[in-house]
């Protein structure tokens, strides 16, 4: 029988193997950063080890970092005690870092791929359940707690058991307006938040296969909402485009031989997966989440729904819930939802091609009077990508904020936070109670939804907005 | 790692599903750079309800807690851990814990023990008809006991065999060094690395 994607990664990486004991994986490339980190360093100091493989390990300061103001010092002096730690630790261990100011910094997830350190068939791990995004390169990369952070540092390996597999097939077209955060929205309501647990997944499909690099990323960083470890998406013609001439990727010969081993790593036709999942692209429209959690989605043309029409006792229970929070009347059509706040950035969306597309979306427009709208670049280097672009200037021009790289608003962790109440249409992946500040109401949505819904105040789709005006076209 | 055979304290029932570590512990949390001492941060958010469970005197000092299905999903954080660890939590029992909260247990010493929602309906029962009563988390015979009930419960054998006798891992992996130094010299000569 042939093998899946995941499971070749898995046999090419196995250092030992021994019946009843958990294989011991070795690991290509460990990312780290400031917040699950400093424990980890410490377990070295304590038992004198040492960094076995600084040269495939490299850290960036992205969680508790602030957005304005980036070029002093921290004023909140718990993180900046956090993030003076790493670059100590950094120091002290050998392991690279870009801290706040270089122009390599950002979000994990998105520095390693833009570098072209993220390569088909590789391991990656990092102190971060988001690590699944690097999947889409059709490398095996998971998110780990701070003990294995140490047990990489120290041995550049982790005892794991294997996952088991699930195809998700999106078969179809996408239509016009549909994006890979609205797939992945769907694929996590459909399976739930636990759907994926123990399981890679492996995005499969025409739908998939259409998807630009950014697109799969986004599809990747969520397989962690749905309970998977990871996801992964077979390498093809469309990775090899995005990864050639950056500076991480092999060169010449070596290029050559590395495309060849890629092309070998696709799922066998004869393998077979444990579980598998279909999804019509054709039938997908913009998607949106109305609870406190990312399986708690609906199209956006649909109504908050009505807990006592649900069956299940625990779904049913678990929305009332979730509505109470989220101060929302059942069966009140989603449209209607006023949002005070627009997050556009995170590693799930704050790489060039979302903010290009929000940008698309705002161009000659403005955003609501009351609302706020801050758009985040993922790293320094999509900032200044995007400021060479001029999107800088369309976002500033409709009026919303335009902000240094890091985490941000993803979560309530550095000053950019949601008041009590306060409601946000956002980029990022977790609509958990207080994730963007205690008693925030978090909507999840995609780049376009964020932009159309900062332009109209209420959750929108770029379909809703008016036409522009020849006078505001040129304006 | 201190060893775990058997534990025996007050259960505290968490009647809800799909607890996330954002609510075990909220990320302004996250920002310290020890271990412990993160009891004040546990469930930060509920605790200011005065009717979460844990602002009832009988489960004030609780050591398992006894929770919904799908505990631990969302941010890797271990921190979620070591915050139901300074608390004084020894155990959790669920349904279904999320895999990286799982592994996190497993690696810090706490035991995240699966049983079915069935037992964990009948523990919660049994905890609110008797307030405060122990229960009895027995690793070596994997079986929970509450009241006169006796139900096993499930957890991956290896993590088992490490609690029981207080394994650190890194010492596991660390005996294999010369197998990693062999592995190491057959790896793909274009693999990427992060400096020079
Ligand atoms: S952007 Fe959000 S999800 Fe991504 S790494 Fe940062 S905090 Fe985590």
């Amino acid at each position: 029988m042939g093998l899946t994607l995941a499971e070749k990664v898995w046999r090419d990486h196995v250092v030992r193997s021994e019946e009843g004991v958990p294989d011991l994986l070795y690991i290509d490339l460990h990312l780290i950063h400031e917040v699950t980190s400093p424990q980890a360093f410490e377990g070295l100091r304590v038992a004198g080890r040492s960094v076995r493989r600084p040269d495939l390990t490299l850290a960036t300061e992205d969680h508790n970092v602030p957005t304005l103001d980036v070029d002093k010092p921290i004023a909140d002096p718990i993180s900046r005690t956090q993030v003076e730690t790493l670059r100590a630790n950094c120091a002290e261990f050998g392991v690279p870092i870009y801290p706040l100011g270089h122009a390599e910094q950002g979000i994990v997830h998105v520095v390693g791929p833009q570098l072209g350190l993220t390569q088909p068939g590789m391991t990656i791990v990092c102190g971060d359940s988001h690590t699944s995004t690097h999947g889409a390169f059709g490398a095996l990369a998971f998110g780990i707690g701070t003990s294995e952070v140490e047990h990489v540092l120290a041995t550049q390996t982790l005892p794991l058991k294997p996952f088991k597999t699930m195809a998700i097939n999106v078969e179809g077209e996408l239509p016009e307006g549909v994006t890979a955060k609205d797939v992945i929205l769907a694929i996590i309501a459909k399976i739930g938040t636990g759907g994926g647990q123990g399981y890679v997944l492996e995005y499969r499909g025409e739908a998939i296969r259409n998807l630009s690099m950014e697109g799969r990323m986004t599809i990747c960083n969520m397989s962690i909402e749905a309970g998977a470890r990871a996801g992964m998406i077979a390498p093809d013609d469309t990775t090899f485009d995005y990864l050639k001439g950056r500076p991480r990727a092999p060169e010449g010969a070596e290029w050559d031989a590395a495309v060849e081993y890629w092309r070998s790593l696709a799922t066998d036709d004869d393998a077979e997966f444990d579980a598998e999942v279909t999804l019509r692209a054709d039938e997908l429209t913009p998607f949106v989440t109305w609870g406190t959690n990312p399986g708690q989605g609906l199209p956006l043309a649909a109504n908050v729904p009505v807990p006592g029409e649900i069956e299940d006792q625990t779904e049913r229970e678990s929305a009332e819930k979730a509505l109470a929070y989220m101060g929302l009347e059942p069966g009140m059509p989603l449209r209607d939802i006023a949002i005070d706040t627009v997050f556009l950035g995170s590693c799930t969306n704050g790489r060039m091609e979302d903010l290009r597309a929000a940008a698309d979306v705002i161009r000659g427009r403005r955003v609501a009077d009351g609302v706020r709208m801050i758009v985040v670049p993922g790293s320094a280097r999509v900032r200044l990508s995007a400021e060479a672009e001029g999107l800088d200037r369309v976002f500033l021009a409709a009026g919303a904020e335009w902000r240094g790289a890091g985490c941000s608003m993803c979560l309530a962790m550095n000053p950019d936070k949601l008041a009590p109440q306060e409601r946000s249409a956002s980029t990022s992946n977790r609509n958990f109670e207080g994730r963007q500040g205690p008693g925030g109401r978090t909507h999840l949505v995609s780049p376009q939804v964020a932009a159309a819904t900062a332009v109209r105040g209420t959750l929108s789709a770029p379909a809703d907005l008016d036409p522009l005006t020849p006078l505001a076209e040129s304006a | 790692m201190e060893p775990f055979t058997s534990h025996t304290g007050v259960a505290a029932p968490l009647r809800a599903s799909n607890v996330d570590t954002d609510q075990i512990i909220p990320a302004e949390f996250l920002k310290r750079i020890t271990r412990t001492g993160f009891e004040d941060a546990l469930f930060h958010a509920w605790r200011t309800d005065p009717d979460f469970v844990l602002n009832h005197p009988e489960y004030g000092r609780a050591t398992v807690l006894v929770a919904g299905p799908d505990f631990g999903t969302g941010s890797s954080r271990e921190h979620a851990v070591w915050a139901l660890q300074s608390y004084g939590f020894r155990a959790v029992l669920s349904a279904r814990f999320a895999d990286i909260f799982r592994g996190n247990c497993g690696k810090a010493g706490v035991v995240a023990a699966v049983v079915s929602p069935e037992v964990v309906s009948r523990i919660w029962e049994y905890l609110e008809e008797s307030p405060g009563a122990e229960v009895t988390i027995d690793l070596e015979r994997c079986e929970v006991r509450f009241g006169d009930a006796a139900e096993p419960f499930e957890i991956d054998q290896h993590v088992r065999w490490r609690l029981l006798n207080g394994f650190d891992d890194i010492s596991i992996s660390l005996e294999h060094a010369d197998e990693i130094g062999e592995y190491e010299a057959h790896r793909r000569p274009w693999l990427p690395v992060t400096v020079g």
